[in-house]
């Protein structure tokens, strides 16, 4: 029998969240489902620089720290698993799983869902969605991943799997395949698709919901943020959800923080692309149908696009970072002075170059902190070249303002980072195919 | 009066390659026309110019009372590869939200 209602619990908006909002919706959000999101446009391709350094690695840093906390109250729960930690190898993170299920005594079966990889298929030629020039324009390409949906997963569920972890598949799919698996839906229903996407997408950022990413004191106060609660959906089989969050958790959840988190990295309101549905947004029906509870419904869709996204890492160099701060009288002339001897030395070496003024000016510029005199200012070096050496030069140069810049700089701190870009191009979805294996923790087990 | 739209309005940015969305969203569905005769394109264009180097684009969304731009070549060379301190661009939402918008009394726009 088709249950009436389905409950999706996300515990994760991105691969550094916190740990114990999921601990808490598994042991007491009474779910079917718990979904952990924790992949990126950039992960992936920093994911697939550590699979090159060891064909072991590849998969979410905290896969193993996240697992061995849930993995318990999963079972006991009766509750599934639906998370892209395998981020660039799904198979090497499914079976670390199982290594982890080993060491607390549990038997599990695991669905590895990949086939999202398709750096092998490239030619270099095709246009980025960026800029129209080929990908081979910006270098040495590093991966490519392809948003998959939930054709790839719907068949993992299929299975008696308690996790299910993929690879890249599109965020709003790991939410709207259990919902088609459960009820039935018609992938072809195209505004059933679209519904069910707007919930993936209110859901896909948890706590970005629930009060976080959000929280203004004067404006918009949050109640109990330090234990706040990451979301809960409850669906029904018309599709209409119900949002909510445990009890005791801290946040808020109304049609103030719904409607910045259904606009968020949204291009077109009215055509929403993924892998499952164009989806229109415009004419969502967000109502509060309780404290901390709403109903959501209207989202609608036009028919799956015949293409799907991909994600190509390029190497983009080096940036190198210096900061500096000044503070008291002249503070603002002083860290002046400081940008404008660092530019005189080293700006001619670099690609890029800017020099940032914290406290005034590094995150909208000067127009709108004119008339400002901050009693303290941070001065911030940024370059960008090729060259790993030189991107360093910076660092070196703001620290070296100690003894031969303006007076009383302090705290300065250096920072070498690589660079990973990354573009899009469009495939042929008839090119890609999304791949399952199953694996669990009984010896002999089968691969397919 | 003259006051600024974070008295009126909240908001979100996010980021697609190089390109910066900014939801505003009314407190009050009264705000809404006033926003969206005073709030436009070419005055998010204007106001943010130094970050906003691409076409500006905006969405009015009745139904949801609130509004999307959508503004493209905004995020230096896009958000892996920017050296600017927020390569995001995420507290930019703020930056929109320092716009000034003229109401009379009932919350209408003047």
């Amino acid at each position: 029998m088709k249950k009436e209602f389905v409950r999706i619990g996300c515990g994760a908006g991105f691969s550094g969240d916190r740990l114990e909002p999921a601990v808490i919706l598994a042991k007491e959000g009474n779910l079917d489902y718990l979904v952990l999101e924790c992949l990126a446009e950039r992960t992936i391709s920093l994911a697939q620089k550590r699979k090159k350094k060891d064909p072991n690695l590849g998969y979410d840093p905290l896969l193993e720290r996240r697992i061995e906390s849930l993995l318990p109250i999963l079972v006991q729960k009766n509750i599934r698993l639906i998370s892209n930690m395998g981020a660039a190898n799904p198979l090497a993170g499914g079976k670390k799983i199982l290594e982890i299920a080993q060491k607390l005594g549990i038997d599990i079966t695991v669905a590895v869902v990949h086939g999202d990889d398709v750096f092998e298929l490239l030619s270099g030629d095709e246009s980025t969605l960026e800029s129209g020039k080929p990908i081979k324009d910006y270098g040495n390409l590093l991966s490519a991943n392809a948003y998959l949906g939930i054709d790839a997963i719907l068949p993992a569920l299929q299975t008696n799997a308690t996790i299910i972890l993929t690879g890249r598949v599109a965020d709003p799919s790991l939410f709207l395949a259990p919902l088609v698996h459960e009820f039935g839906w018609d992938p072809q229903d195209s505004n059933l698709m679209g519904q069910g996407t707007v919930i993936g997408h209110l859901m896909e950022c948890a706590g970005q919901i629930t009060g976080g990413y959000f929280a203004d004191p004067v404006t918009k106060p949050v109640p109990d943020m330090d234990k706040l609660g990451h979301p809960i959906a409850e669906v029904g089989i018309n599709g209409t959800a119900k949002i909510t969050k445990v009890d005791g958790t801290g946040g808020i959840i109304t049609r103030q923080t719904a409607k910045e988190q259904l606009l968020y990295e949204v291009l077109d309101p009215h055509g929403y692309f993924t892998p499952d549905v164009v989806a229109d947004f415009s004419k969502v029906s967000i109502i509060e149908s309780g404290e901390n509870e709403i109903s959501v419904s209207g989202g609608a869709g036009q028919k799956a696009p015949e293409t799907l996204k991909v994600s190509v890492g390029y190497e983009a160099g080096f940036l190198g970072e210096g900061e500096i701060s000044y503070a008291g009288a002249h503070a603002k002339e002083r860290a002046m002075l400081a940008g404008e001897i660092i530019e005189k030395r080293i700006k001619s070496q670099f690609d890029e170059f800017r020099v940032d003024y914290i406290g005034m000016s590094s995150l909208h510029g000067l127009s709108l902190s004119q008339s400002s005199n901050p009693y303290e200012v941070r001065l911030r070096v940024a370059g960008k070249t090729q060259d790993q050496n030189k991107a360093s030069l910076v660092g070196e140069e703001v620290e070296a303002l100690y003894t031969n810049g303006p007076a009383g700089g302090g705290g300065a701190r250096k920072n070498t980072t690589e660079l990973v870009g990354v573009v899009s191009i469009l495939m042929d979805r008839k090119k890609i195919k999304p791949l399952l294996t199953i694996i669990n923790s009984k010896p002999g087990s089968d691969e397919n | 009066m003259k006051i600024k739209l974070a008295e009126i309005a909240h908001g979100r940015a996010g980021d697609k390659g190089n390109t910066l969305l900014l939801s505003v969203i009314p407190f009050e569905e009264k705000y809404f026309s006033a926003i969206e005769n005073q709030i436009t394109a070419k005055k998010v264009k204007e106001f943010l110019a130094h970050q906003l180097k691409g076409e500006v684009k905006r969405f009015s969304l009745p139904e949801l009372h609130a509004f999307q731009f959508i503004c493209e070549e905004s995020l230096g060379t896009g958000v892996t590869t920017s050296i600017a301190m927020d390569a995001h661009g995420k507290s930019l939402s703020y930056a929109l939200l320092e716009m000034e918008i003229e109401i009379d009394s009932s919350g209408k726009s003047l």
